[in-house]
């Protein structure tokens, strides 16, 4: 039986210098690169295609039929886009992989580009994080150094140019294909698909664009096996991933486990919720997912049954919200985020998180009106499949999920302020209340 | 539907400039969180850009398959050249693109970390984004406005600090967040926060709680461009949060398969 926790990617998070190269090779970094290097391009897909690798990005689309969608005949270059702009809300796990091991990801991103014959390689890293920046920059120039990257990698003949590239502040620049246009150095605003990346991505060629801890699982694939990763995780959803447990836990951080964990083993592991609280509603895989309940603790954190609640598997990232807390007021404050995210393309979310806001803003503060319910339902159901990409459907998932789970206080907030019925600073992990004080 | 329409005060809310904690401050610690930012500020003509400084921008501009892609990295060496998007640093990165000022303007105001009025030698971010705000964000942005007596993304009459409240900066296990020149100060208190911008106003070093050295905002800026500054050795692998899982796993002695022994099929598990 695989083990409750299964230390991969995280493996050597505690060693000294673990960013250098020398520390990285020593536990046998770039082994999967020379033996993916024996390797025809097309074996190496198949490989990662057999190991049942899904997107860890969010969506949960398969890698290998990702990479095996890029058209070989097609003259045009060959793009991979490493996506290391993490900003989904709750989400955390990329920027302390890239930070503590860059080289598990650039190893990753040789031989993905390899494998999709491509000979320029961008890792496009959200702006806000300048030491991960410093971080990724050194481990390319060690991996130049090395011979692992530029002219003929390892004397095989093969090309490749790495470029770390930071973005400048934009959530919207996660959804793929805004980051392609945002890459082309333009406003990051999504495109309309078809046609996909794979076939008019960057520059209008072929372009494969992975999640970090997606290619930074790709080593770890090619050294153990296909069946080594597949015999992690449940029947499909497989192998090992980074759960990121934040908010009223005792002990938050990162828990690296197969796919399919529980959120009650999880707590379990993280000393449960702060002392003297209960759980109160938790997101699966970030702030765009729909929220979820302690009735769902023992749902399997993996992709199909958190479909199965109605939810998303999304990132990861499980944010915990104790009895404290004001479902009013997060969801006002998610709805503010996509306010301020929205790029400004398409009407229904430009529009419609805006008003959303004004709406939950009065709600918060006790001035609700008759039928702002129905409202903020009817504007969801007008942004929710009916904009440009993700960022309206996100934009609903909070507040329509917080109704289904907590509409008493949606009705609340017709005539009692948030602060009132939640004092804020309860909430706040400065504050310790008196023992025997909780809800 | 005009009922649903509340008017907008011009201050406290929608003020461009913010205002200080007290005034902004609308009902127990909720406060304005977006506003319409001004164009940009074309009042001031002098610019510090160089010759040395095109010569950079046309080197980032060479990097890439297609030149355009640099215009991020290059306005982020106009902001560490002139401390903020200037009109010139905008002709600059058009003329060696081959673009309008137009079309550099619109990439340059879509980004939140293109900065149209000067900023500070440091530029603190506090995250209140849900988590972070609930868990004590509000709080600390709140107490660091009415310490430093500036309102959201204002900068102090000494220059030393510009401050913002940021959406969320992926480290939700550190949560309460704050950022100094975007090196993370993790599990932030208002007292710490105030103490941290004491010090930096001070002139004192301060280290970021897993990162660097906290440098000036324009030498963040020019990193961020694509010139490393020597410095990606500094602060530790992981700390705290980021270990508990590893920590957990070793006391337990759990770990991955073994890859010499697996089962075949995994539904036949325990």
């Amino acid at each position: 039986m695989t083990d409750p926790l299964t230390p991969v990617l995280t493996a050597n998070w505690a060693d000294e210098r673990a960013w250098k190269l020398t520390n990285y090779e020593r536990r046998g970094g770039y082994d999967a690169l020379r033996a993916a290097l024996q390797m025809e391009p097309a074996e190496v897909v198949a490989v990662v295609k057999e190991s049942g690798l899904r997107g860890r990005g969010g969506a949960g689309f398969p890698t290998g039929m990702k990479w095996s969608f890029i058209p070989q005949d097609n003259p045009k270059p060959k793009y991979l886009v490493v996506n290391a702009d993490e900003s989904e809300p709750g989400t955390c796990k990329d920027i302390p992989l890239m930070m503590a091991s860059p080289h598990t990801l650039v190893e990753g991103v040789i031989i993905s580009a390899y494998a999709i014959r491509a000979n320029t390689a961008f890792i496009y890293v959200r702006g806000e994080v300048l030491h991960v920046v410093r971080r990724l920059q050194q481990a390319v120039r060690e991996a130049y150094s090395a011979g692992y990257a530029g002219n003929n990698v390892l004397g095989t003949g093969y090309d490749l140019e790495i470029i770390v590239h930071a973005g400048a502040g934009a959530y919207i620049c996660g959804e793929e294909t805004a980051l392609l246009d945002s890459l082309e150095g333009r406003r990051g605003q999504p495109r309309l698909r078809p046609p996909f990346p794979a076939v008019a991505g960057l520059y209008a060629c072929p372009t494969v664009i992975n999640n970090v801890e997606s290619i930074a699982s790709v080593p770890s694939i090619i050294a153990n096996g296909a069946d080594w990763f597949s015999s992690m995780g449940t029947e499909k959803s497989k192998g090992m991933t980074i759960y990121s447990l934040s908010g009223h836990v005792t002990r938050p951080g990162q828990f690296e486990a197969p796919l399919g964990v529980t959120l009650r083993q999880l707590l379990d592991l993280a000393g449960g919720i702060r002392e003297g609280h209960q759980l109160k509603f938790w997101t699966p895989g970030g702030s765009s997912t729909p929220m979820l309940t302690d009735a769902h603790l023992d749902v399997p954190l993996d992709y199909e049954a958190i479909a199965g609640v109605k939810s998303m598997l999304g990132t990861k990232a499980l944010q915990c919200f104790d009895d404290t807390t004001s479902v009013v007021r997060v969801v006002l404050r998610w709805t503010e985020f996509y306010k301020h995210e929205s790029c400004g393309k398409c009407t229904p979310c430009r529009e419609g998180t805006w008003w959303l806001v004004q709406i939950l803003k009065r709600m918060e503060a006790g001035r609700g009106e008759p039928g702002d319910i129905e409202k903020l339902l009817d504007l969801c159901d007008n942004i929710l499949g009916r904009s440009f990409c993700a960022l309206g459907d996100g934009a609903t998932s909070p507040i329509t999920s917080a109704i289904q789970y907590f509409r008493d206080e949606f009705e609340a907030a017709m005539h009692t302020p948030a602060w009132e019925l939640f004092p804020y600073e309860r909430s706040t992990i400065f504050v310790r209340e008196p023992a025997g004080a909780g809800a | 539907m005009s009922e649903l329409i509340e008017p907008q005060p011009p201050s406290p809310n929608g003020h461009a400039g913010g205002d200080v904690a007290s005034e902004e401050l609308v009902g127990h610690g909720h406060f304005v969180t977006h506003f319409d930012e001004p164009s940009l500020d074309y009042g001031l003509s002098e610019t510090k850009i160089t010759e040395a400084t095109l010569e950079e921008l046309r080197l980032i501009a060479a990097r890439y398959p297609q030149a355009r892609s640099a215009l991020l990295p290059m306005l982020h060496l106009v902001q560490s050249v002139e401390g903020r998007v200037t009109p010139a640093g905008i002709e600059a990165c058009a003329e060696i693109l081959e673009l309008t000022a137009a079309d550099v303007s619109g990439v340059a105001t879509f980004y939140t970390m293109y900065k149209r009025r000067p900023v500070g030698e440091y530029h603190v971010g506090v995250c209140t984004t849900a988590l972070c705000a609930i868990m004590g964000g509000d709080e600390v942005y709140a107490r660091l406005q009415d310490h430093l007596g500036i309102g959201n993304d204002e900068t102090t009459e000494d220059g030393k600090i510009t401050l913002e409240h940021i959406e969320c900066n992926a480290a939700c296990d550190f949560a309460p967040v704050m950022m100094i020149n975007w090196e993370f100060f993790d599990n932030t208190t208002p007292d710490n926060a105030t103490q941290l911008v004491d010090q930096l106003r001070a002139g004192v070093p301060v280290h970021s709680t897993r990162g660097a050295r906290v440098c000036t905002w324009k030498e963040a800026e020019r990193v961020l461009a694509g010139f490393p500054d020597g410095r990606a050795d500094e602060g530790p692998t992981a700390v705290g949060p980021s270990l508990l899982g590893l920590r957990i796993a070793q006391q337990h002695d759990w770990a991955a398969p073994d890859p010499e022994h697996i089962q075949d099929r995994p539904g036949e598990e325990g």
